[in-house]
């Protein structure tokens, strides 16, 4: 027996498993339209490669992986692409997302599948390819593209998740009481991608009987090919949040994810047994994922269990193919009662993290009462997984204290809720942490902005207050300059004055050297000087050829075009001469990048003149 | 359908301490074996004091509440202001006259509570501010202990009681020193000649007439708190762990000098009133389960010192005040280590020493 290790904290709510589990798996009608959202993992949107009004098969590709960190989505039914809009999502905010609307046509006609007849043979690129190409996004809730879990280097331990702790939900329970098998070939198939596998666990909550003894049998029953590593099945106490992918790792290897990390620092890789089962058949029969199990449950209904539903099936279709009763409810839960959200918009999808829609009667789950005052009784603490202080995070998330929220550690929460469970003065702390966490990402987002916007002002401050600096030095220069000529001057008349019999050639040397000094000072101010003279010419020299031939009102504005052209020709010139001379000298880079703006900035100007030019003509 | 948006989670505990209210009720259950006690050694002074801190604290909640324009049934309500009621008019000697009980409601509810900004936010212990403003203040009244019931003495008349609390009449000649009193100003006399001749030891096992059972009252009342696990164990046995076991470094065997012996301190005057529902008080204690062990830990040694060395005999709610200043300093070194991390960290720790 491997030894069970405990997570502190967790809570105990009332079960509420068995009211979906008296029948099997049961299916409803087929929806008149199909919403599926491109957008249903975490990570890229996919890309549509369906048009409006074309028909598609069931299982045929609609949309394709965008980027590594993204899944396939794929026609639950055969039917017509009506739209591809935005429709509301599955998701607390109720926004809208791109999402392709599939009509049915109610054949259910499937597209021809590539199934594989020995999928022993493949290897792990093979098989991570085939997982990626059915669109496999993590079932358990959190829809992470399943393809990227399975590129982990250095995997140890491959544990398969069906604790299913929240309460209400059973469709990981239903599944492994019906596709038991299929799961543990999702292992073993999943095991192979890993090659320094040592262990594959599957952990479940003991208060699934009917699941353990369905996987034990299917476990004696598995053919025992000797060069395949066992499946343990590990069962674990019943106790919120057990399923949770770190609390799990917790109560089945005693280990820690480190803060921060994923499963895989530590060589550990976890996926929910509805995707190994979804894994398997993606790979034995080239299966795409368009359908899944999930729980509908709640007073609010009057028929609560287990069904297989289309991927995209309206939840409104859903409902109301369980007799669903609007005016008992009060909230309509996508998830569980811990961790699920309310929507408000019903015609929202199913997507592929969908395991439980929970439609409580108002007696079921009242709601919560009036907030009252915290007076630190420490229940929060106690039942919190992660060992956090909630009661703190709390005084500071009211604070808005993000230094002392990050010191008690506010992004090691995993909103399993356990905290608002118990808190005897009602207090939504999950949601002052949701909004905290909010806030200091948004924060953070804001200060790189800030950081790099200050480090932008502080580098154009500097490169004016150098630019100001040489301006400076060279304007002293010049006053030097002017001022020595203006001494040599004055000493030069004093002299003549004086001494008019001083010696000529003395002089004329002294001026000769003065004029050179200033051109050295300033070769820019001639070369710019010539270049005006230059553009002045080729004006003058257009207007003089416009005046020989003014004959009609278009020809005039087409020399003035003509005009314009060739003196923004000059100027390109000139600026392309300035920009030589200066890389020539081996100029600072701050002054070729202006020259160089300058260059381009003409350029444009040519190439607008010259547009115009031709449009006139 | 509702325009209401509830965020998970849906659902709520539905335990006997799911509410505040409720905890607040299991604490007031949980006080009457020390109460009983109280009154059959005491007499019927003791449910007077209770009567009077009642109305009195009950009634400033609502003046309070009236004056922060707060709705006032809502917060009556939690219970808390009675809690506060109960736990001063315990600590009050019984007979008290009606204005020490009114003045120590006014420091505590007023005060202590609402001037701070009401539940949740007081860092003292509203019931102890109380209790200490009326003993510094009124050090006469606040010590006169009735003799214990017990071998002949019967219970103060009820009509004199009255006259006691609302008319001044002393009660001269009805009161004694408690056991700490006898202890604390013992001369020449072993412990063991002190418990024989002593009145306040008079037929007592460990701690003093009466005391013993008040104290083993409150004993009980603390045990089914911690069974309804309205607090956790941390903080009382870490106060009573030190009172045990400080007086076994300082008990000398009972010469007239000592201190009085570990079993002594832990059944005589405040100890199980203060280990069981004053120190457990969430809003004033530190937070962490360790936090809770160091703060009980340190009340439980201060108590020691004071009683001992100290110019009062019993020192629970000057113990407590201490250390309610000394929690949040508490909170900062005793953050438990978070999943993931390899070590618990001070939230002292600044953002650039990750």
């Amino acid at each position: 027996m491997r030894k069970i290790f405990d997570f502190h904290g967790g809570i105990h709510p009332p079960e509420n498993k068995h009211q979906s589990t008296q029948g099997g798996i049961e299916s409803i009608a087929l929806p008149k339209e199909l919403i599926i959202p491109l957008n249903q993992h975490v990570g890229a949107a996919a890309d549509p490669v369906v048009e409006t009004g074309q028909h598609v098969l069931k299982g045929q590709l609609i949309a394709e992986a965008h980027g590594f960190v993204s899944a396939n989505i794929h026609a639950p039914t055969s039917g017509h692409i009506r739209a591809i809009e935005l429709r509301t999502a599955n998701h607390a905010s109720g926004m809208a997302v791109l999402s392709i609307v599939l009509e049915p046509d109610g054949e259910d006609r499937w597209i021809e599948l590539e199934s594989c007849d020995q999928p022993e043979t493949l290897d792990a690129q093979a098989i991570i390819a085939k997982v990626r190409a059915a669109g496999l996004a993590g079932m358990g809730g959190a829809g992470f593209p399943t393809s990227v879990k399975l590129g982990g280097k250095d995997i140890q331990t491959l544990i398969l998740n069906a604790a299913e702790c929240e309460p209400y939900i059973t469709a990981d329970d239903i599944l492994l009481r019906h596709y038991a098998a299929e799961v543990l070939a999702g292992a073993q198939l999943l095991a192979r991608v890993f090659p320094r596998l040592e262990s594959i666990l599957i952990g479940i909550e003991d208060n699934k009987p009917e699941a353990i003894a369905s996987l034990e049998h299917a476990l004696a029953a598995q053919p025992n090919t000797g060069n395949t590593l066992a499946i343990e099945i590990v069962v674990v106490p019943t106790k919120y949040p057990s399923g949770g992918e770190k609390q799990l790792i917790q109560l089945l290897t005693g280990k820690e994810v480190p803060s921060g990390k994923i499963p895989a620092a530590i060589g550990i890789v976890m996926q929910n047994v509805a995707t190994a089962r979804a894994a398997w058949r993606a790979v034995r029969y080239g299966e795409p994922l368009i359908s899944r199990i999930t729980t509908v449950v709640g007073k609010a209904l009057k028929k609560q269990g287990n069904i297989e539903v289309l991927i995209g099936t309206p939840i409104a279709h859903v409902l109301s193919e369980r007799g669903f009763r609007e005016t008992e409810s009060e909230r309509v839960v996508v998830g569980g009662p811990m961790m699920g959200w309310a929507i408000e918009d019903t015609l929202a999808p199913v997507v592929k993290a969908t395991n439980c829609l929970l439609l409580p009667s108002k007696e079921e789950l009242p709601a919560a009462p009036p907030e009252q005052a915290c007076i630190r009784c420490g229940l929060c603490a106690e039942a919190c997984p992660a060992e956090l202080l909630p009661q703190q995070l709390y005084w500071y998330a009211r604070a808005e204290d993000q230094e002392k929220l990050r010191a008690y550690n506010i992004f090691d929460c995993i909103e399993c809720g356990a905290c608002s469970y118990v808190c005897p003065s009602s207090i939504p702390l999950v949601q002052y942490y949701r909004a905290a966490k909010g806030t200091i990402r948004q924060a953070e987002k804001d200060k790189r902005k800030s950081d790099q916007a200050r480090l932008r002002f502080e580098a154009r401050q500097e490169r004016i207050a150098k630019a100001e600096a040489e301006k400076e030095a060279k304007r002293l220069e010049r006053k030097k300059a002017a001022e020595e000529a203006k001494r040599k001057l004055a000493e030069k008349q004093a002299a003549e004055k004086s001494a008019s019999a001083y010696s000529a050639t003395e002089s004329a040397k002294d001026s000769t050297k003065d004029s050179a000094k200033k051109d050295a000072g300033e070769p820019d101010m001639k070369a710019i000087k010539s270049e005006m003279v230059k553009e002045a010419l080729a004006a003058a020299a257009a207007k003089k050829s416009a005046q020989q031939d003014d004959s009609s009102e278009a020809e005039k504005e087409l020399k003035r075009l003509q005009r314009g052209l060739s003196s923004a020709e000059s100027r390109l010139e000139r600026a392309r001469a300035t920009l030589l001379k200066n890389q020539e000298e081996g100029a600072d880079a701050t002054r070729l990048d202006t020259l160089a703006a300058r260059v381009k900035e003409a350029e444009q100007k040519v190439n607008d003149a010259r547009k115009k030019l031709e449009a006139a003509q | 359908m509702s325009l209401m948006r509830p965020s998970s989670p849906h659902t709520h505990s539905a335990s006997s301490i799911s509410s505040t209210s409720s905890v607040m009720r299991t604490v007031v259950l949980a006080t009457l074996p020390g109460l009983i006690a109280l009154t059959h050694f005491f007499g019927v002074g003791s449910i007077l004091n209770l009567l009077l801190a009642i109305i009195f604290c009950l009634g400033f909640e609502t003046l309070a509440l009236k004056l922060r324009k707060k709705p006032v049934l809502f917060y009556l309500g939690d219970y808390s202001a009675l809690v506060t009621a109960i736990l001063l008019a315990l600590a009050v000697p019984p007979y008290a006259p009606w204005w020490l009980i009114a003045t120590g409601s006014f420091f505590a509810i007023v005060v202590a509570k609402h001037l701070y900004g009401g539940l949740g936010f007081n860092p003292f212990n509203p019931a102890m501010v109380g209790y200490v403003v009326l003993l510094i203040s009124f050090p006469v009244e606040m010590t006169q202990w009735r003799i214990p019931a017990i071998e002949g003495l019967g219970y103060l008349p009820l009509l004199d009681s009255l006259n006691a609390i609302f008319a001044g009449a002393h009660l001269d000649g009805f009161t004694s020193a408690t056991p700490l009193d006898a202890i604390k100003h013992n001369q020449g006399l072993t412990v063991e000649d002190l418990y024989a001749t002593h009145s306040a030891f008079q037929s007592a096992k460990i701690a003093g007439t009466g005391w013993e059972w008040v104290n083993i009252g409150f004993l009980v009342g603390g045990l089914y708190l911690l069974y309804q696990k309205v607090f956790t164990w941390h903080a009382p046995v870490g106060m009573l762990a030190a009172l045990f076991i400080l007086p076994v470094f300082f008990y000398d065997g009972g010469s007239s000098a000592s201190a009085g012996s570990p079993f002594f301190h832990l059944f005589s005057g405040a100890t199980m009133l203060g280990a069981f529902f004053i120190i457990t008080d969430p809003v004033t204690s530190a937070t962490s389960t360790l936090g809770r062990l160091i703060y009980g830990a340190a009340i439980g040694a201060l108590v020691f010192i004071i009683r001992v060395w100290g110019n009062y005999p019993d020192a629970v709610a000057f113990a407590v005040l201490l250390m309610n200043f000394a929690a949040p300093f508490i909170d900062y070194y005793t953050v438990p280590r978070t999943y993931g991390h390899e070590r618990a960290q001070s939230a002292l720790r600044k953002e650039d020493e990750h």
